[in-house]
């Protein structure tokens, strides 16, 4: 009866938004009085696997198929099945992104299984199991009852702080016998974006608008979010204009990015470009116009010209460091 | 090569969300519906492609939704497209949505399905998926360019931290995002001839949702703005990190 979490790692690492996702599997295992069985797919080391103890696991469910080192949706799918069925689960988690939105949807399909996908919230249990979700690209969210049997989740990334405890996760190896249509799909080239934080995985993003005037202007944006340690974003028209690559815009028909910080520099804040960060728990907003729409979104303003401001709060941050070490 | 291309019907981008009934419903006077962008721009756009390059033979737009989602549809039809179906049902979550939209194309055989990303009202982008799961195919989601060469469709995506480049064989369900295609704007030709395109009705089967929206929340208003002067940086960064606590 245990709940599944489908946990991703790269490099040799469980990525922190996994560790948040096995983390909400525990509350929802202690609210429904039943245990975490963590599914790992493909290569990765035992102590990483144990250590999903500290996040509330008890087991972790590995399917050492070196094949599953690539996303293959259909055989992640049969995985997921196959450990589901082993434990008799009737809750299957796996995170809102690209491969858990890859597995969830067919996993509720297969299972007649009601899917509430991007979770901001544990399920309130006293009027059914009810899981609060952002909609209409976050400008109002909806409580969402899953009314099936089965219940399967993604859980929206940085919406639950971590709290590391104690605890190691016993290993138990799942063989899965998978079939051709499980790798149906074949992986001819693959490109990581290496040094660079993957947008939707960032905590602080520095983002620029048609303010910036120009693409040349960008490396200011860029010194900030290297001092920071943050990603980079823009707003539809700088993507529409070619200033910056497409996987950078964020909004309603963009990417939708929730950080902890949100500097948006030289953005008027469209209801649109508001729509895809307003999950961010702070929002700065530099511009020169007082009037721009943003400012009625932020938590900090400063009216000023963003090419004289930047370099003066990359300079601040770096006094800041310094100071703070 | 026939082409089935998965339509949504939306509000308006610049939609406000209003609520009503005590927060159990939306309320949807004076909201204007589009077509969902990513389904326009993206997977109709690069079906019509395939069309004029000879690739493709038949496009069908589908729709799940009651008689006022027919403006919308002809929209997509505008756009270009041999006929259209629309499932006569008010889905009520995506399983159900999937099924409708699985049990109709089961009945013709399509050999490619294109959906957007995601609809912008309930944010799920589930459905595309889940046809795969029902249509026993793969999937390929967040693609960034399809090109379809006899029975093989060689498409590039978006994965989590960057890109690849993969190969399948028809029949396949793609989700597409942007750079897939360039958007288009309907001509006065398109939406001429939209109106003599055939647009089928079709009485949905039982399926049943496996999920209900119990009731809404706005966000909360922020708190109120602090200003910082241009020329005091200092503080901003030391309220970010003693007050907001986030650096």
């Amino acid at each position: 009866m245990s709940v599944i979490v489908l946990v991703e790692h790269t490099e040799g690492n469980i990525k922190k938004k996994s560790l948040e996702a096995v983390q909400y599997a525990a509350g929802i295992a202690q609210k429904t009085g039943t245990t975490v069985s963590a599914v790992v797919l493909g290569t990765l080391a035992d102590s990483e696997m144990e250590s999903l103890g500290q996040y509330g696991a008890q087991k972790v469910l590995h399917v050492a198929d070196a094949r599953l080192d690539e996303l293959h949706a259909r055989a992640y799918t049969s995985a997921l099945l196959a450990a589901a069925q082993k434990e008799g689960s009737k809750i299957i988690i796996a995170l809102h992104d690209i491969n858990g939105r890859a597995v969830a949807p067919r996993l509720s399909a297969k299972l007649k299984a009601g899917l509430v996908a991007g979770a901001l919230s544990y399920p309130d249990l006293d009027k059914g199991f009810v899981i609060k979700k952002a909609v209409f690209s976050g400008k109002a969210f909806a409580f969402v009852n899953i009314t099936s049997d089965v219940k399967v989740i993604t859980l929206m990334p940085n919406t639950f702080q971590l709290n590391k405890g104690e605890g190691k996760a016993t290993i138990e190896k799942l063989d899965v016998s998978f079939g051709d249509k499980d790798f149906g799909v074949k992986v001819k080239e693959v490109n990581l974006i290496k040094g660079e934080i993957p947008l939707t995985d960032a905590q602080l993003v520095v983002s620029g608008g048609r303010g910036m005037k120009g693409p040349e202007n960008w490396g200011l944006i860029e010194n900030l979010a290297k001092e920071l340690g943050a990603g980079t974003a823009c707003s539809r028209p700088v993507a529409d204009a070619h200033w910056r690559p497409h996987h950078e815009h964020v909004g309603q028909t963009g990417g939708t990015v929730r950080p902890n910080l949100y500097i948006a520099v030289g953005i008027s804040g469209a209801i649109q470009h508001l729509a895809g960060v307003n999950g961010s728990k702070t929002i700065v907003v530099i511009n020169k116009d007082p009037e721009a729409p943003f400012f009625k979104a932020a938590n900090y303003g400063v009216v000023g010209d963003a090419m004289e401001i930047l370099p003066r709060l990359t300079e601040a941050v770096k006094n800041f460091k310094q100071n703070h070490k | 090569m026939k082409i089935l291309v998965c339509i949504s019907q939306v509000p308006d981008t610049s939609t406000k969300i209003v609520l009503k009934d005590n927060n159990t419903a939306i309320n949807n006077q004076g909201i204007t519906y589009i077509i969902n962008p990513y389904d326009e721009w993206y997977a109709l756009v690069r079906a019509l492609e395939l069309k004029e390059a000879g690739i493709a033979s038949d496009i069908h737009l589908i729709t799940v939704g009651k008689a006022d989602t027919e403006p919308v549809i002809r929209k997509a039809l505008a756009l270009g497209g041999d006929e259209a179906i629309r499932i006569d049902a008010d889905s009520h979550d995506p399983y159900e949505t999937a099924n409708y939209i699985a049990e109709y194309a089961k009945t013709v055989g399509y050999d490619l399905i294109l959906c957007g990303k995601e609809s912008i009202d309930y944010n799920n982008g589930a459905v595309g998926a889940m046809l795969a799961e029902l249509l026993d195919t793969d999937y390929i989601g967040f693609a960034t360019d399809i090109q379809v060469d006899g029975n093989t469709a060689t498409v590039k995506r978006e994965i989590e931290g960057g890109e690849e480049t993969d190969t399948c064989s028809l029949p396949v369900v793609i989700v597409c995002q942007k750079g897939v295609a360039e958007a288009r704007i309907p001509n006065m030709r398109g939406i001429m001839a939209a109106r003599t395109r055939p647009l089928k009705v079709v009485a949905p089967g039982a399926v049943g949702s496996v999920t209900e929206i119990l009731s809404y929340e706005l966000p909360p208003a922020k708190a109120g703005i602090k200003m910082v002067s241009p020329d005091n940086m200092d503080e901003l960064v030391e309220l970010l990190h003693a007050e907001a606590k986030v650096i």
